[in-house]
């Protein structure tokens, strides 16, 4: 219980920080560029990072199980331009479709 | 004229904003699935305010992969908001701790709302956009997290399946450039080769390497 509100705590003061870097601590400084450069290809880094742990990842091992059925009705959603949230409930669905019957 | 920009801001994202709900209360449900109750996901989301930061720490917390690299990973996530805080800072003024608080309306949506087609910043349409979406995160991931816990046990649900579609859907709009794919092709090759040999979040901090592409010389 206190490890999920040290994250809460934790999370919420680094992100409440970055916000403040223009408008309180720089005063409407710019950033270096070399530095922005790399800034912008975060998400995009760690969000890949992320679908890769999440969808194979296991306790130190490569798992393949019915998140892949989830993974695959999540992707014919996105290519017919469905909205998140519908992505979302198609993939969990899927899923647990998949368990059921095998 | 300025409560005006206000409300126009806040029409520019009522659609988002409905968005913004159904994302609050599917983090409301999912934050269950890393022992998050529906207080803890509601006060979360009210100050930390950013979706995907928020969804990777749950997810790593509750994959068993510790509050370090769960905090780590949600910070990397949320590094870009010091450029973006700094391309809007010109319109922020008063005092520190005035600065600091609408600073916290700043979200992917309320900036992209916020920019004229002359490049410069609307100051009424920036933080109409963001209070209008932060309430309704806030409202959404409290009702998802009360009705969640209705719901019944998280991996009968297809839940584990929820999280990487969520985030294949966060990515997407995300690599519209080829510095971009370049990198999360990068960043998830990182990740698959270290998940058989890391503990479970190491491979995602590590992937955060693949943005050094971005660094140009200074």
């Amino acid at each position: 219980m206190s490890e999920v509100w040290l994250l809460v705590g934790l999370v919420g003061a680094a992100t409440i920080a970055f916000k403040s870097v223009g408008p309180v601590l720089l005063g409407g400084r710019p950033l270096p560029d070399h530095v922005a450069g790399v800034v912008t290809l975060l998400a995009p880094a760690v969000l890949a990072a992320l679908v890769v742990t999440q969808l194979v990842g296991g306790d130190r091992e490569i798992v393949l199980d019915a998140r892949l059925v989830g993974i695959g009705a999540a992707v014919v959603a996105l290519l017919l331009r469905a909205p998140l949230l519908v992505v979302i409930v198609v993939a969990a669905a899927a899923a647990a479709l998949a368990r059921a019957l095998v | 004229m300025t409560r005006a920009r206000y409300r126009e801001g806040a029409r520019a994202v009522a659609p988002i904003a409905v968005a913004a709900f159904t994302f609050g209360a599917s983090f409301g449900v999912l934050a269950r699935t890393a022992g998050i109750d529906a207080l803890a996901a509601t006060i979360m989301s009210g100050t930390t305010f950013a979706g995907s930061a928020q969804f990777a720490a749950a997810s790593i917390l509750g994959g068993s992969g510790g509050i370090a690299a769960a905090v780590l990973a949600a910070a990397l996530l949320n590094v870009r908001y010091a450029p973006i805080s700094v391309s809007v800072a010109p319109l922020f003024g008063g005092s520190p701790l005035r600065r600091l608080l609408e600073a916290q309306l700043i979200v992917d949506e309320s900036w992209a709302v916020s920019r004229r087609a002359d490049g410069r910043y609307d100051r009424g349409l920036l933080l109409g956009a963001g209070l209008t979406l932060y309430v309704s995160w806030v409202a959404g991931t409290a009702i998802g997290a009360i009705a969640g816990e209705a719901l019944g046990d998280p991996a009968d649900l297809g839940l584990d399946a929820a999280f990487p579609a969520l985030f294949l859907a966060l990515l997407v709009p995300q690599v519209r450039t080829r510095p971009a794919l370049a990198a999360a092709l990068l960043g998830g090759t990182i990740a698959l080769v270290l998940v058989p040999f890391t503990p479970a979040g190491v491979p995602i901090v590590a992937a955060a390497v693949a943005a050094l592409l971005g660094w140009r010389r200074p």
